[in-house]
């Protein structure tokens, strides 16, 4: 059973309190109970695993359970009983054109906005470390607002910046001179509706307007931690600042980098509510990411079907899961569980 | 504002520095003033590019109807109105459904219970693993690294159809259930840091001095925690205040209970787009937590990155 890492030191004590001597009250003998049976840890961590086990542990079985299930509207009410269905819902997935769309949008997206973020992140993290400090508060103050504004607030933003309508980009772009790819077919231009790339180009600008400053901030944090001396020495050698950056700065802060990495395709993975805003969901089907997809098969669609859902859910999660088992395996290498 | 009043006078100070010099410059000196002044006009320009969707949101909050559709947008709203508020407050807009204060309230209590629940349970599981060996400790651990990753959407068929099973779908109970639930596991791992770098002596010496299990914990380890717990408590309240998915699957049509994010979309989706009171709800909605989040971005910033860098 359990075993304190020294001793416990509630132990030391046992029953010098006035409310604890009378060997015959209640307390008395839950606490000795619970040193008897070394329950401390136990009892302490109860209640917030039972919220993570009922809220998320528990719904990741039930749709393991569903996936293989026909569970829809019919079964819920109890007009047709749950049955078995095999791998029938993976079949129907596998065989529908939209789901490949889908997919395919999530991996461009993510193989497009990381990297985007990444340079970007880092390009500001290196600018705050050579500002000075005025300079340094007022651009990271700037940053922090935008990765402070809530999603949603941002989608509708962006929504409203690149609107056909009044949107001030399309009239920025209409502007903009010919060599520049400007012009008056700028006016007026729909980014939301005409097709996923367009769509998506919102998309990633506003993923990267909220990520990139997460980046900037981690990185110079580390940064901070890279000796001035071995910079100073490279620069005294004749390196170019690309090459301080690549053959020093970039060497020692790769755990960071790795663990940014897989954070950033994590969490492009998983864009929901800015693609549900921009692209104006439940509109065009062509612009689903695999979110999305996902939620319209579950919720939206005219016969809900929660096999359906529960197994692309599953195919969802199982992707996502190499990638975080790429990221507990880094930060356990890191010392994480010490 | 001062932020552009601070661009102002960087960028002057920046220019004369680089421009005016001294009589004769060396080459050198030429060569450093000038990459000086590159790097803060791009600290400028990365600035200003970062700021102009937030400053443009605020911008069309108070510009009457005929000028947020000009054909020649301008910066500045050239005849400020406080008419797209008062639609938002008063609910007398297109697709209105209430007022934004209840939406506020609403958000409001979700968040603040769920911060609160959080905090108290992730308190106790990071004592109990910073403390203690017990078995399955590290399993644990990793336990809690793969489940904070597991997406929402992946989970929200059966979190809909459970908490339809107990009643508590159009429910800010149910909400706030979850929120705190989804919050534990990076609490949990944030706290556990904060926890073992308490010294053990000093609960040692107050537990020789008599002191029982509960003062231990209210008396030594909470107030020591507390840091660590303002850091959680942030990141809960981030979780919960920005969350939409279950928001928007649970609530449905129970437009009364609507967050402040759901009551947001919901107008902006109907009756054409009148933006003008969208960009103010927008507005009334991002800047508390923004100037929340500046207020507390020592803290901030560095937990959250601690946790990143560590873990």
């Amino acid at each position: 059973m359990a075993e304190t890492i020294q001793h416990q030191p509630a132990a030391l004590a046992p029953g010098r309190r006035q409310g604890q001597r009378d060997p015959g009250s209640l307390r008395y003998r839950f606490g000795t109970f619970t040193r008897r049976h070394k329950l401390a840890p136990y009892l302490l961590l109860a209640p917030g695993l039972a919220g993570i086990a009922l809220v998320l542990l528990w719904p990741l079985v039930q749709v393991m359970i569903f996936s293989f299930q026909n569970y829809s509207l019919m079964q819920i009410t109890g007009a047709a009983p749950t049955q078995w269905v095999g791998l029938a819902n993976f079949t129907v997935t596998f065989k529908d054109p939209e789901f490949w769309l889908s997919l395919r949008t999530t991996v461009i997206v993510a193989a497009v906005v990381v990297p985007l973020t990444l340079i970007v992140g880092t390009i500001v993290g290196l600018l705050l470390n050579r500002l000075g400090k005025k300079m340094s508060v007022f651009v990271s103050t700037a940053a922090l607002m935008a990765w402070a504004t809530p999603p949603i607030s941002a989608a509708v933003l962006f929504y409203w910046l690149v609107s056909p309508d009044g949107g001030v980009v399309d009239w920025a772009l209409a502007k903009l001179p010919h060599w520049l790819g400007g012009g008056a077919q700028w006016a007026g231009y729909n980014w939301t509706t005409n097709g996923w790339l367009q769509a998506y180009i919102v998309v990633g600008a506003l993923v990267i307007w909220q990520a990139f400053p997460f980046i900037a901030v981690s990185v110079l944090a580390g940064l901070k931690t890279v000796p001035g001396e071995l910079l100073e020495a490279a620069r005294v050698d004749g390196a170019t600042p690309w090459r301080v950056f690549w053959r020093v700065t970039f060497p020692l802060l790769k755990p960071i980098f790795l663990v940014l990495l897989l954070l950033s395709v994590i969490w492009d993975f998983n864009i929901f509510s800015q693609s549900y805003i921009v692209t104006g969901f439940p509109g065009n089907q062509n612009e689903y990411n695999l979110s999305l997809y996902l939620y319209d098969k579950a919720f939206s669609s005219t016969i809900p079907s929660y096999g359906l859902g529960g197994a692309i859910a599953l195919i969802f999660a199982i992707i996502l899961l190499v990638v975080t088992v790429g990221y507990v395996r880094t930060s356990i290498r890191q010392g994480a569980l010490t | 504002m001062t932020g552009t009043e601070l661009t102002a006078t960087t960028v002057a100070r920046a220019l004369s520095r680089a421009l005016a010099g001294s009589g004769h410059p060396s080459r050198a000196r030429v060569a450093k003033r000038t990459r000086a002044f590159s790097v803060n006009l791009l600290g400028v320009l990365v600035a200003l590019v970062t700021l102009f969707p937030l400053f443009w949101m605020i911008s069309t909050a108070f510009k009457p109807s005929h000028e947020i559709y000009s054909l020649t947008p301008s910066l500045i709203p050239s005849h400020p109105t406080l008419g797209n508020f008062r639609a938002v407050s008063s609910g007398q807009v297109s697709g209105g459904i209430g007022t934004v204060w209840l939406f506020f309230r609403n958000s409001l209590a979700v968040t603040l219970a769920a911060v609160l629940v959080a905090s108290l349970l992730s308190l106790m599981a990071s004592v109990a693993i910073a403390r203690y060996r017990f078995r399955l400790r590290a399993t644990l651990l990793v336990m809690l690294l793969i489940v904070q990753m597991v997406p929402a959407q992946a989970l929200i068929i059966p979190l809909f159809l459970d908490f339809k099973r107990i009643g508590l779908l159009q429910n800010l109970l149910g909400l706030a259930i979850v929120y705190a639930a989804q919050a534990l596991p990076v609490s949990i791992w944030m706290l556990r840091n904060f926890v073992a770098t308490i010294p053990r002596e000093l609960e040692e010496a107050a537990s020789i001095d008599g002191a029982g299990g509960f003062t231990i914990f209210w008396r030594i380890l909470f107030p020591l925690v507390a840091p660590g717990l303002v850091a959680t408590s942030i990141f809960a309240f981030i979780t919960a205040y920005n969350e939409f998915i279950v928001a928007l699957t649970f609530l449905g049509l129970d437009q009364h209970d609507y967050t402040l994010p759901i009551y947001v979309t919901y107008f902006f989706g109907r009756g054409g787009a009148d933006w003008g009171p969208i960009m103010a709800a927008s507005t009334l909605y991002t800047i508390p937590v923004v100037i929340f989040f500046l207020i507390v971005r020592r803290r901030l910033v560095g937990g959250l990155v601690a946790g990143a860098v560590k873990g």
